[in-house]
């Protein structure tokens, strides 16, 4: 299963993450980026792909083939 | 093709002037396939480079050996009249971590996916209004200056919270200081709105407001976390980033669309196609041409290239968005094109604070102006609009645009 992580020190609020995978990520009332689902099904990867891609100052992390416990 | 300046004979000079307003300067031809590093010469005669492949740009848009600091020796000066603004210690956009960064989240709440999908009501109506002004008093109508400034000025204001009294001051003034190509005319009006929002800062210190200002003024400056003068400097830098690059696009994409009955056709059809066309004309346009300016702090080598402390770096939005090696067939207009893979406002920490916003506007301003005026059309050929001169720097605008219906 992928697992995301998403760096709130470095996040700068620009929503690219909640925008690619809206079951996944979202932003606080400071506009912040929050996990929702830390460990996503496989069939999100794209969705996940385009987060971490886009997102601007590396913040989120995707480790797409994590151990399952 | 226009030489560059003397002492670096055989370099492109930048910026490259335009043909028309919504294609890339003929003068760009010369850099593609010639790797994703170029140096361009300044009219002062300097050499700069400038970075147009997409990869390179992403790279060197997040790295912290680039500084956005205008005050540094070497940050590259694009024209004379952009000489005095270089002093200038502007927030966010001219700043480096860690100040940026504060600035930067005391405004992330206004600016969330979220919020500015709250903010989608108010956005129709104020498209919604100045669409029933054109149907009443027109046709023709330039769409410049009935639509895409004031819609774009009204949306700011409010996100800003300039109470409803003080809107046709600021509609006003703010399409005034739009006007590039009159340098002082245009510094006029920056000069009433800086006095302006000073006061406004001032009220709304002690009296409830509306709005980013109206947050701000009464927590963070009220309660001495952060200083008046730069609550009122970000009030500036919100609305002169916001403002004109929102109305060019809207301007430049109309221009775009027309041009592509095919799209439109599909477009009015189905509604849901519009997120992606709205990307597309964002990529294709990138009406900024920079998708940032900078000055190096170190020497960094990429791409077989050494780029020294000291060296100023442009990233070409324009060249990165068409990189090849990230889409196929670049210059063609295909809204079906996957993800936001372009560079049209910046990559890194200064990525656009306003981008959420700015997407939500073109899309209610050309789903509705094709829905409610289904036959609009310009009056003269795209081709023969004006096209702004290299002196004004790179942002790509109609300063009219004459349609009918
Ligand atoms: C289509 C419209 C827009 C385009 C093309 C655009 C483009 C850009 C670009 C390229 C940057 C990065 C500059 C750099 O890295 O040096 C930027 C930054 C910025 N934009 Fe936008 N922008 C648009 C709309 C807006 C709107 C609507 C707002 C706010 C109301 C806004 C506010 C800002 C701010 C405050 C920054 C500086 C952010 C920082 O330094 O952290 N922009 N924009
Ligand atoms: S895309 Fe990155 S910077 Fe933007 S909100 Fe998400 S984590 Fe933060």
């Amino acid at each position: 299963m992928p697992r995301v992580t998403a760096d709130r020190e470095r996040c700068l609020g620009a929503g690219q993450c909640a925008y690619s995978a809206p079951d996944v990520f979202d932003q606080d009332d400071d506009g912040l980026v929050t996990v929702l689902d830390p460990a996503p099904p496989r069939h999100r990867l794209a969705s996940l792909r385009q987060a971490a891609d886009l997102c601007p100052s590396g913040a989120v992390r995707l480790e797409e083939a994590a151990e399952t416990p | 093709m226009p030489t560059a300046p003397p002492g670096s004979p055989s370099l492109l000079a930048f910026p490259q002037p335009r043909t028309c307003p919504h294609q890339p300067p003929p003068g760009y031809d010369a850099l593609r396939g010639q790797g994703p590093l170029a140096k361009v010469a300044l009219y002062d005669g300097r050499d700069v480079w400038l970075v147009t492949g997409y990869a390179e740009a992403r790279a060197l848009l997040s790295d912290p050996r680039l500084s956005s600091d205008r005050t540094r020796p070497g940050f590259p000066v694009l024209a004379p009249r952009f000489r005095a603004s270089v002093a200038r210690k502007l927030p966010l956009i001219a700043q480096d971590p860690p100040v940026h960064d504060v600035h930067r989240r005391l405004l992330n709440p206004e600016f969330s996916l979220k919020h500015v999908r709250a903010m989608r009501p108010q956005v129709q109506e104020i498209v919604d209004r100045f669409i029933d002004r054109m149907l009443e008093k027109g046709p023709p109508s330039d769409l410049v200056a009935d639509f895409a400034v004031p819609v774009t000025s009204l949306v700011v204001s409010r996100l800003l919270g300039v109470p409803v009294e003080d809107q046709s001051f600021f509609q006003d003034a703010t399409s005034r200081l739009m006007r590039a190509t009159e340098a002082g005319p245009s510094q006029q009006a920056g000069g009433e709105l800086a006095a302006y929002l000073d006061r406004l800062v001032t009220r709304l210190r002690t009296e409830p407001g509306d709005g980013v200002l109206g947050r701000l003024a009464s927590q963070e400056v009220e309660e001495g976390r952060l200083p008046h003068d730069e609550l009122v400097q970000i009030a500036l830098v919100l609305l002169v980033a916001g403002h004109e690059t929102t109305a060019s696009m809207i301007a430049l994409g109309t221009i775009a669309l027309l041009e592509h009955p095919e799209r439109l056709a599909e477009l009015r059809a189905d509604p849901d196609v519009l997120p992606g066309v709205v990307e597309e004309l964002l990529r294709l346009l990138a009406v900024t041409d920079l998708a940032g300016s900078r000055v190096a702090v170190e020497d960094i080598a990429i791409a077989g290239h050494t780029i020294r402390a000291g060296d100023g770096v442009l990233v070409s939005g324009t060249l990165a968005n068409r990189d090849p090696d990230v889409h196929a067939d670049p210059d063609v207009f295909d809204p079906k094109r996957a993800g936001r893979s372009h560079l049209t406002f910046g990559y890194g920490i200064h990525q656009c604070l306003g981008q959420n916003l700015a997407r939500l506007e073109l899309e209610l301003a050309f789903r509705s102006l094709f829905t409610r005026i289904p036959t609009l059309r310009l009056t003269v050929p795209a081709a023969e609009l004006p096209v702004r001169g290299t002196d004004t720097g790179t942002i790509q605008s109609a300063d009219h645009l004459p349609v009918t219906w």
